[in-house]
């Protein structure tokens, strides 16, 4: 399925990345991803929204094969996902991921949390990693608790902590699955911001999420699902002012209104 | 009291035996349970049906079962481990029959040390392997980094547990003239039979001690382990 109707927003798309190829899956009778084509080039940001069940974070998820796919191919950067060992994980390591519950390792310090992929996985010798995990850190403004364990941090200030442990492995591409989902209303926007700033730096981005105004600050492509199925895709002006499909139309009517 | 008092030695060479087939064996089905249960929660379904299917076997077996194939099915079938006689350890050797007695209690024990550990890898929220994996550790450095270190300290009351029971369980040996505790009461209640009280009353004090010192050690490690 390709954008419908009005020209993308970014003009400056870059090759693809990921693409996914008439994807199929089910959970037992429940056909959870119908048919799915997606191609995200590198440097977009694409929000995926839609009511709850529609199959948004199985999407995301599948991206990085955390959710097995039963039919169909997904690839990134030209090559297909693996299947199980080795080459799985190194692939994983290509792939940032953020979580709606955060999922920081609850026995490791904030820094330790950062530095153990660059180490364990990139090889990377610690002191170099721990330089560039305290970069990240300040980068989302967390560097004075490095020492600290994550319970011992507010939810926001986690999250912006596995947005950095992701980004310490260089990701070619950052999935958020619903990354403010669980955060008070005052938390939201520390995360949204460092998602912003990642945006406008030309991150690859699959944000999936209910936070329509980050939809459109920072999205190039909003991709609306329903029932497993892409409905619609669009720029955000033209999704948000002009849905085309009446599931579309009916799902914005509820959430925009008050 | 007299009769346990008048050869205290050979009293503490018996639980010393005990305690030998209890180290050995626990030390062993720690290791081989805890390889059971990687593979019972591995990506590999056909390790993880076989380690399901040893549980199967070893758990759902009387131990009394396994140490009679140990001991008299298997020489049959022309395993007889004399070759471990020729070990020395200082100037302890282990006898063919030690060693099939620790194997058995290893093999029975390891099925519970298994289902112990799973127990403690199935505490740990799904998302903190879910979160390991998606920064690009393998399965067995997820398990290594980050799952294991937070089972371990949900791990120790029921591993204790089993640990205890296998402490206690060395005492089937003594029906295959194995002399540790249980063999040594036997044979002292048999040549003190006006002291049968007295006897009972120190065997199983020898028990409860070592029991104790493993409970006691265990409550030790979980307060090291508590999590910050």
């Amino acid at each position: 399925m390709t954008a419908q109707g009005a020209e993308p927003r970014s003009t400056v798309q870059g090759e693809a990345l990921v693409v996914l190829d008439h994807v199929d899956k089910w959970f037992g009778e429940l056909h959870v991803l119908r048919d799915i084509d997606l191609t995200i080039h590198r440097g977009e940001v694409v929000v995926v929204i839609g009511p709850s069940g529609s199959g948004k974070s199985t999407l995301c998820r599948a991206i990085n094969r955390l959710e097995t796919i039963d039919k169909g191919t997904i690839s990134l950067d030209g090559e297909p996902l693996p299947q199980e060992g080795k080459a799985l994980a190194a692939l994983r390591a290509e792939v940032g991921m953020v979580f709606q519950s955060f999922n920081l390792f609850a026995h490791k310090t904030i820094l330790e949390n950062v530095m153990l992929g660059p180490v364990k996985v990139r090889k990377q010798d610690k002191a170099a990693a721990e330089q560039r995990a305290m970069e990240l850190l300040a980068r989302v403004g967390i560097e004075h608790q490095a020492q600290k364990y994550p319970a011992q941090l507010s939810g926001g200030q986690q999250q912006r902590v596995a947005i950095a442990r992701a980004l310490a492995m260089d990701p070619k591409v950052m999935l958020f699955d619903e990354p403010t989902s669980a955060l008070d209303p005052e938390m939201i926007k520390e995360v949204l911001d460092v998602m912003v700033d990642l945006a406008r730096q030309g991150m690859t981005m699959v944000v999936v999420t209910h936070e329509m105004g980050f939809a459109r600050t920072a999205a190039d492509r909003v991709v609306f699902m329903s029932d497993g199925a892409i409905v619609e895709e669009n720029t955000p002006e033209e999704f948000f002012t002009n849905p085309r499909s009446e599931r579309a139309q009916d799902f914005l009517g509820k959430i925009l209104k008050h | 009291m007299e009769a346990v008092f008048s050869d205290f030695d050979e009293y503490l060479k018996a639980f010393g035996l005990t305690l030998l087939l209890f180290v050995v064996s626990g030390a062993a089905s720690l290791v081989l349970g805890l390889f059971l249960a990687a593979l019972r929660v591995g990506p590999v379904s056909i390790m993880r049906r076989a380690a399901a299917l040893y549980v199967i076997m070893f758990r759902n077996t009387p131990l009394l079962m396994i140490f009679v194939f140990m001991m008299f099915a298997m020489p049959r079938l022309g395993v007889t481990f004399l070759f471990v006689e020729e070990v020395r350890i200082g100037d302890w050797n282990p006898s063919a029959f030690f060693t099939r007695a620790s194997l058995a209690l290893t093999l029975y024990t390891s099925a519970f040390v298994c289902e112990a550990f799973r127990s403690g890898i199935n505490a740990v929220p799904l998302g903190q392997a879910e979160a390991a994996r998606s920064i690009g550790l393998t399965f067995g450095q997820s398990m290594r980094l980050v799952v294991l270190p937070q089972a371990g300290r949900a791990v120790i009351p029921p591993l204790t547990s089993v640990q205890v029971a296998l402490l206690k369980n060395t005492s089937v040996a003594a029906a295959f003239g194995m002399a540790e505790a249980a063999y040594y009461m036997r044979t002292s209640l048999n040549n003190h039979a006006d002291q049968r009280p007295e006897i009972f009353l120190m065997i199983a004090i020898g028990y409860v001690v070592l029991v104790e010192l493993v409970t006691l050690s265990s409550y030790a490690l979980e307060r090291r382990w508590k999590v910050a």
